[in-house]
This record gives C-alpha cells, structure tokens and sequence, in this order.
C-alpha cells in the first residue's frame, strides 16, 4: 500500500449571490484561505489544478495565478461536468502519486446564480426544410419530441427507475428527503439557503420535473472552493501545530460509467458510483459501516436516494427503508448531508466536488461549529458528473 | 421513398411499413443502440445490423416535465430494450401515468416544412388492445 496523502488546508468561500465578485475574485478568495489554512505561501505549491465547467477554455487556472502568485509550475484546467471539482482534486493527488510533486493545490470555481436551467449551447438555427442533424438525424429538436433531457427531468426518472426496481418510492418520500436536507442546512452558515421548509411548502413549491419540486433541485450559485494536499514524506516536516489538523485522504477514486445495458438512453448513474464505492473502500481498508457521515451528490431529492444504494449505506434495494428509519439525518445511525447538500447549500458546479470534501474535513477537524458531528473520524464524500464521472473520497481523522 | 413521402423525425423510426424502431445491433456482443455508431460501446467491435424494437413495453421510469404544456417523458422497457420517449394520449399528470403502465409505439405529424413535406415523429401511448392490456 502507497504512502497517504494528507489535507493540510482547506477552504470554501460562502456559497450563493455574489454579483460584485468575478470566478477570479471567488477561486483567489478561497485559495488564499486554504494557504493560509495550511500555513503554506504559493511558492509552497508544485502543482495546481483548477476545475471551473462554465468557463472552461478560459485558462482560470492561470488568470488565478496572476491573481495570487505566478510561480511558473504545472497548471491543469480540468472540466468533468459535476465531478469537476473533485476532478480537480484528483489530478492534484494523482501528481503527489506519482512522485511529480510534494504539494498540490486543488480549487474549483463557478457562478451561476440567476442561470436558470442550465442546457448546451443552443442548437444553429435551422432552414425552412427538414435537415436531419445529429447522432440520430433528428428533424429538429428532441426535448419534448423524444422524453427528456433537461436534469430535474433526467434525475426524476432515475429515482422512479429505483422505485420500479424495488417497490415503493413516492412523492412525498422524494419530498422528505429534500426536507432533511433543508433542516440541516439551517446551522451552515456557508449554505446558499438556510431556510427550513415544511414538508407541505416543499410539496406545494412549482413542479419542475415530477417528482422533484423547486425546493428538491440544487440551487444554481457562486462559490469556490480550495485544499492542499501533501506527500506523507513533507508531512513529517509540517510543524506539529500544523501537522494536528491534517486529515488523511484514505481513498481518492474517480471512474466513469462502464457500458450497461440502456445506459445510452438513460444514464446509468448508478454502476459507477458503485464501482467508485467499492475501489475506494477497499483502498481505505474500511467498509460502510465505518462512517460517521457522508456528503453525497443530492443535485435532485431523487438522486440522493439512490446513492444511499449506490454507496452501500444500506443493503441493496433497501434505500427506502433506510430513509424511512432515520438513519440519514443529522441525528441518525448514518448522517448524510449535514451541510444542507446541493439542494440548500447550493451547487456552484465547478467548486461543488471540493466544498463536499471541506465539509467532511471541517467535521474530521471537530472545527464544524454548530453542525459538528460529534467524534467523527471517517468520513465519505462523492459526487457525480452526468456524462458520467464519478468521484468518492474518503477521509481519516490522524490517528 | 418518393420525395413526396413523410419522413421520420429520427432516423431510427422506420416508416417503410408498420411503424418501428429499429436499433443497430453489434454483430459480436449484441448490445443494441440506436443512431449513428462508431463502434460498439460494450466490445468496440464495428459492425451492426438493424434490430427492430418490439412495439409494446412497459413504462420503466418517468416524469412530468412541467411548463406551459406539460409533457410526460418515459423510459419505456420494450422486451428489455430501452427506448425514451415522449408518451402521448393521456394526461400528463401522476393520478395518469404509473410505473409498470403498459404501453405501445405510436406516431403524430411534427408537422410540416417549405416544401410541404411532412415529418412524422414517434411517441409512446397507453396500450389500447384487448390482448394487450390484459397483461
Ligand atoms: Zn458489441
């Protein structure tokens, strides 16, 4: 087994509005806290690695140097869709890894606020006779001529696929979750919204994509977020002060989705989020019933009842009853999301991979405040990307 | 097909007889897809033949996409090939569509272009047939 990695300094701006500050402004913000976080100076830094999926041939990862220190080392400008951020991360561990560097910066940035639904570029305007386009020569557009392709809608069949694999799933199970999530975000002073809703206001908010109601969809917002990572070697020079809040990183696993049957019709989320699962937790040497809390990808109340399955919280097909015993609140068995998730922290895609590993640093540090999780030790962080790419990162309090 | 013909919205709808959908089949493992291919995504292999859809199903998944005119979107389990689509002729709300809700291959006019030549689409709706419906 290889040397661990350590986090030495880890940071997220508050996640939301920030309509004076530019992704620069947010990525510098949040870098610049984790440096000192970690007592390190970007001459520190071997390598850096910037996730940002809005602006993604932007090079932000050098217009973030010319902010906070060009130092002339690699750059890696990394896009994964919503696992961007821990891609980022990744790149910056996999470069430790292989002996290319000591100490690794990875951030992640996106503003996103007052976006909308987000889609692709919009489609070249089309001739007054049909013109077949695409993969499947389409006339003209496929949303709403073939289902759908928008994300709540996308992420709703994916929940309901759960349902008709196991039984019963419903709106107001879907409706519950989001209600979790919601009270929890109301003792994270980071989180985009911290408003506790009713399980009626979630219910009655606007239907985007049955099941998932307004309230069930992660907000689209600003915010960035940044962590350094270190070899094991340079750790052991860390000065103690330093060296005492270092968390471990047991695992760090990022796949994509390997062919399964339909997947090309609707994306199969689910088999590399347990492939991610699996490798990470035989890397980490523990298993599911080892964590103290997770923070999954909850970017719609129906996704996240399928990760409970996915990342083995419960045995297989038995998401539902896990939800239904309490486990996942911020006082049950197994807490999840107890930063209020994507769907009240918010959902800055680029810094979204990042801020899920700070929260469960924070916890593993005793440094959560109000929503500290009580003697956590190990924890689990994922996220998704559709397309796919999924990151799992787990982490250890030092021993 | 004559230049006067309608023509499928999509080019896996075949209309040269009973409508159907028609995947691309790798010859080596059998995974079936629909479009253009490449190769295939389950063993690279290149070579497809065309494999028609069977026209009924059931409703795997779906949801209500909601806004001026809501539109049920599904992922329908045709003999363990899944198609997405647009379900059509009912209404589009949750007391109308259920899981597991037989279902069969419809088409409708996606209107027309400059030369007067019409497309044809394809969609799914609930299964209408005595035999079918008494699954
Ligand atoms: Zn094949």
């Amino acid at each position: 087994m290889s040397d661990p990695i350590w986090i030495i300094g880890s940071n997220m701006t508050k996640f939301g509005k920030h309509p004076e500050l530019d992704i620069i402004d947010l990525a510098a913000e949040a870098s610049l806290a984790a440096l000192a976080d970690s007592s390190m100076a970007m001459t520190d830094i071997d390598v850096l690695a910037v996730g940002n999926l809005m602006n993604a041939s932007a090079s932000v990862g050098q217009q973030l140097q010319k902010q906070i220190g060009q130092t002339g080392i690699p750059v890696f400008n990394v896009a994964n869709a919503c696992a961007t951020g821990a891609t980022a991360l990744r790149v910056a561990i996999m470069a430790i890894q292989a002996g290319q560097a000591e100490v690794g910066m990875a951030v992640g940035v996106e503003k996103l606020s007052g976006m909308g639904l987000l889609s692709g570029p919009p489609e070249a305007p089309r001739g007054d006779t049909w013109e077949p386009r695409g993969r499947v020569g389409a006339l003209g557009p496929t949303e709403g001529h073939i289902g759908t392709d928008i994300m709540p809608g996308v992420f709703a069949q994916i929940g309901m696929e759960y349902g008709h694999t196991y039984g019963e799933v419903s709106f107001d199970l879907f409706a519950r979750i989001s209600e979790k999530n919601h009270a929890h975000s109301t003792l994270n002073p980071l989180a985009a919204y911290q408003k506790r809703f009713t399980l009626d206001e979630i219910k009655n908010d606007v239907m985007i994509a049955y099941p998932n109601t307004r309230p069930m969809c992660s907000g689209n917002c600003d915010g960035a977020a940044a962590m350094i990572v270190m070899s094991d070697e340079r750790k052991q020079s860390l000065p103690s002060e330093v060296a005492r809040r270092a968390v471990k990183i047991a695992a760090s696993v990022l796949t994509s989705d390997p062919y399964t049957p339909g997947c090309q019709v609707l994306p199969d989320i689910n088999t590399l989020t347990r492939n991610a699962a699996n490798q990470a937790y035989e890397a980490a040497g523990i298993g599911p019933e080892d964590l103290d809390l997770v923070e999954l990808h909850d970017c719609f109340a129906t996704a996240e009842l399928v990760h409970y399955d996915n990342l083995m919280l419960c045995e297989p097909g038995e998401a539902v009853s896990f939800f239904e015993s309490g486990a996942p609140w911020r006082d049950g068995a197994l807490p999840v999301n107890v930063s209020g998730g994507l769907q009240s922290k918010g959902h800055p895609i680029g810094a979204t991979g990042i801020a899920n590993i700070h929260e469960i640093v924070c916890h593993l540090r005793g440094e959560a405040g109000d929503r500290q999780i009580e003697g956590a030790r190990v924890g689990l962080a994922h996220v998704i990307g559709l397309g796919s790419a999924c990151g799992v990162h787990i982490l250890q309090q030092a021993s | 097909m004559t230049d006067t013909d309608p023509i499928p919205y999509v080019d896996y709808l075949d209309l040269s007889g009973e409508p159907q959908l028609v995947t691309q089949a790798c010859t080596q493992c059998g995974a079936q897809f629909f479009g253009r291919r490449n190769a295939c995504a389950a063993c690279s292999a290149t070579t497809f033949v065309e494999k028609p859809v069977q026209r009924t199903g059931h409703i795997s998944s779906f949801t209500i996409v909601s806004g001026k005119t809501p539109y049920v979107s599904a992922i329908v389990d045709c003999a363990g090939v899944s198609v997405r689509a647009t379900v059509i002729n009912v209404e589009a709300d949750a007391d109308h569509v259920h899981l597991a809700m037989p279902v069969q291959l419809t088409t409708y006019s996606a209107g027309h272009d400059a030369d007067g030549r019409e497309a044809i689409g394809y969609a799914f709706e609930p299964q209408t047939t005595a035999e079918e419906t008494s699954i």
